[in-house]
């Protein structure tokens, strides 16, 4: 039986991971070779880098920061932020990514996907999806360019399009709970869980075990985190403890 | 001291993540779409992602797939990772038609069963027989749409569980096959390639 992973995330801009990383012990809190390192001995399943300037300034991903990271890790990494095209990818899987994220791009050309996983394999194509409620309060939306801009999509009828298409993940980030400590959107997640057959990794708003425990139990394949993380507080070992003892399957 | 092996490239199979945990294994590792190679090489890892049938045009193509044949039969080292095993077979459901090396006379399938996600991404308990020489009990890190869920005569198998029971890794002599990312699985699957390279 497949496990439940815990993926800590870190945004990454210049090859430099930003958003207040603070933590004894590490000569330098800001090297993403060093925190990719510590998350893995923390017993972290799985890495996602995102390069959280890359959407808006049409920034490339830093491709050095990929293949630094990768001579040393021992469990996959995905790499999202700014990758437009099939070219874009698989530059990013030469330098060490096995999964790819795709997120505005995907919108505005929808063949991304098709393209990523005909050309690479499903495995490695991820579809995240940015989602905020809409204003009446019916449903989700699909947001863009690092939120700024809603797209009126629905974001359920976007995953069941992505599955359509060949995406092998969804990684669904609610954009109201992202940084707001106030938990997962769990209806949300709840509602594209059910609605494809893909795994789907829950984002935004996790604050404590408790908040990654409640993902999984609406329907999350796992749990994607970054502040609990940086701050300290917790390490991804306590996080997974916490569930396991729930009776939540982790590889520990 | 170094150990050294050659990876058979196939077509567009992102190999980065493979050469590194080959490395991290100890391994010197050279790539190559030469048959002449990997007839010669002493040991040879065959990785692959993507489609079934992309994955046997390339091997034909390039009389790739003849060498390995002959390796294997002769019982010199041999790996097959993720689609890489998946080719040694028979056929797939993948690709309909297309013909697999054939080393191992059985079919591969596509997940079935209601309630499991598909593909099959993420951390799953393998389960080894105690009499193995490469394979352990662990957890592995697995991305896969299909998979090999009948065990092949005179080939001990390890198994894990989704939606049924599958062949996660498998091995005959000096032959290995997993449907598992030995490289992307942590100390387990460091382990798993250091003890295929020592063989």
């Amino acid at each position: 039986m497949l496990t439940v992973r815990v993926i800590p995330c870190l945004d990454t801009r210049d090859g430099r991971v930003v958003k207040g990383v603070k933590f004894q012990g590490l000569r330098d809190a800001g090297s993403p070779a060093e925190l990719t390192a510590m998350y893995e001995r923390q017993g972290a399943d799985e890495l996602v880098l995102l390069d959280v300037s890359a959407t808006p300034d049409g920034r490339k991903t830093a491709y050095e920061t990929v293949r630094t990271v990768r001579k040393h890790l021992t469990i996959p990494l995905t790499v999202g932020g700014g990758v437009r095209s099939a070219e874009d990818a698989k530059a990013l899987l030469e330098a060490g990514a096995d999964k790819v994220g795709v997120n505005t791009a995907a919108v505005t050309r929808p063949e991304l996907i098709s393209d990523i996983a005909t050309f690479f394999g499903s495995q490695c194509a991820v579809l995240a999806i940015d989602a905020a409620k809409r204003k009446d309060g019916k449903g989700w939306e699909v947001v863009v360019r690092s939120g700024t801009e809603r797209t009126g999509i629905d974001a359920i009828d976007w995953a069941r399009e992505g599955e359509k298409r060949g995406a092998g993940e969804i990684l669904l980030t609610s954009w109201d709970r992202d940084g707001t400590k106030s938990g997962y959107d769990l209806e949300l997640l709840s509602a594209v869980s059910k609605s494809v057959r893909l795994p789907v990794i829950a984002s935004g708003g996790a604050a404590n075990p408790e908040h990654l425990y409640e993902a999984v139990k609406a329907g999350a394949d796992a749990v994607l985190a970054a502040s609990i993380f940086h701050d300290g507080i917790y390490t991804v070992g306590d996080v997974k403890t916490y569930m396991k003892q729930r009776g939540v399957e982790m590889r520990l | 001291m170094s150990i050294d092996v050659v990876i058979v490239r196939t077509g567009i199979a992102n190999l980065s993540s493979i050469t590194a945990g080959l490395e991290r294994a100890g391994g010197r590792v050279t790539v190559t779409e030469d048959p002449r190679v990997v007839r010669e090489a002493m040991r040879v890892m065959l990785p692959g992602v993507g489609a079934f049938k992309a994955g046997m045009d390339a091997l034909n193509a390039s009389g790739m797939a003849d060498a390995l044949r002959e390796r294997i039969a002769e019982d010199r080292s041999t790996a097959g990772i993720c689609l890489g095993m998946q080719l040694l077979c028979a056929s797939s459901e993948e690709s309909p038609g297309v013909a697999g090396l054939g080393i191992v006379p059985l079919p591969i399938g596509r997940f079935k069963g209601g309630n499991i996600r598909v593909p099959q991404l993420g951390w799953n308990r393998v389960e080894a027989p105690d009499d193995a020489r490469l394979l352990r009990s662990g957890y592995a890190y697995f991305a896969n749409s299909y998979r090999l869920d009948q065990e092949p005569k005179g080939w001990a198998c390890a198994f894990a569980d989704h939606g049924g029971r599958f062949v996660a890794a498998m091995e005959r002599g000096n032959v290995l096959g997993c449907q598992f990312h030995p490289e992307l699985s942590g100390e387990y699957g460091l382990e798993t390639l250091k003890r295929w390279l020592r063989l």
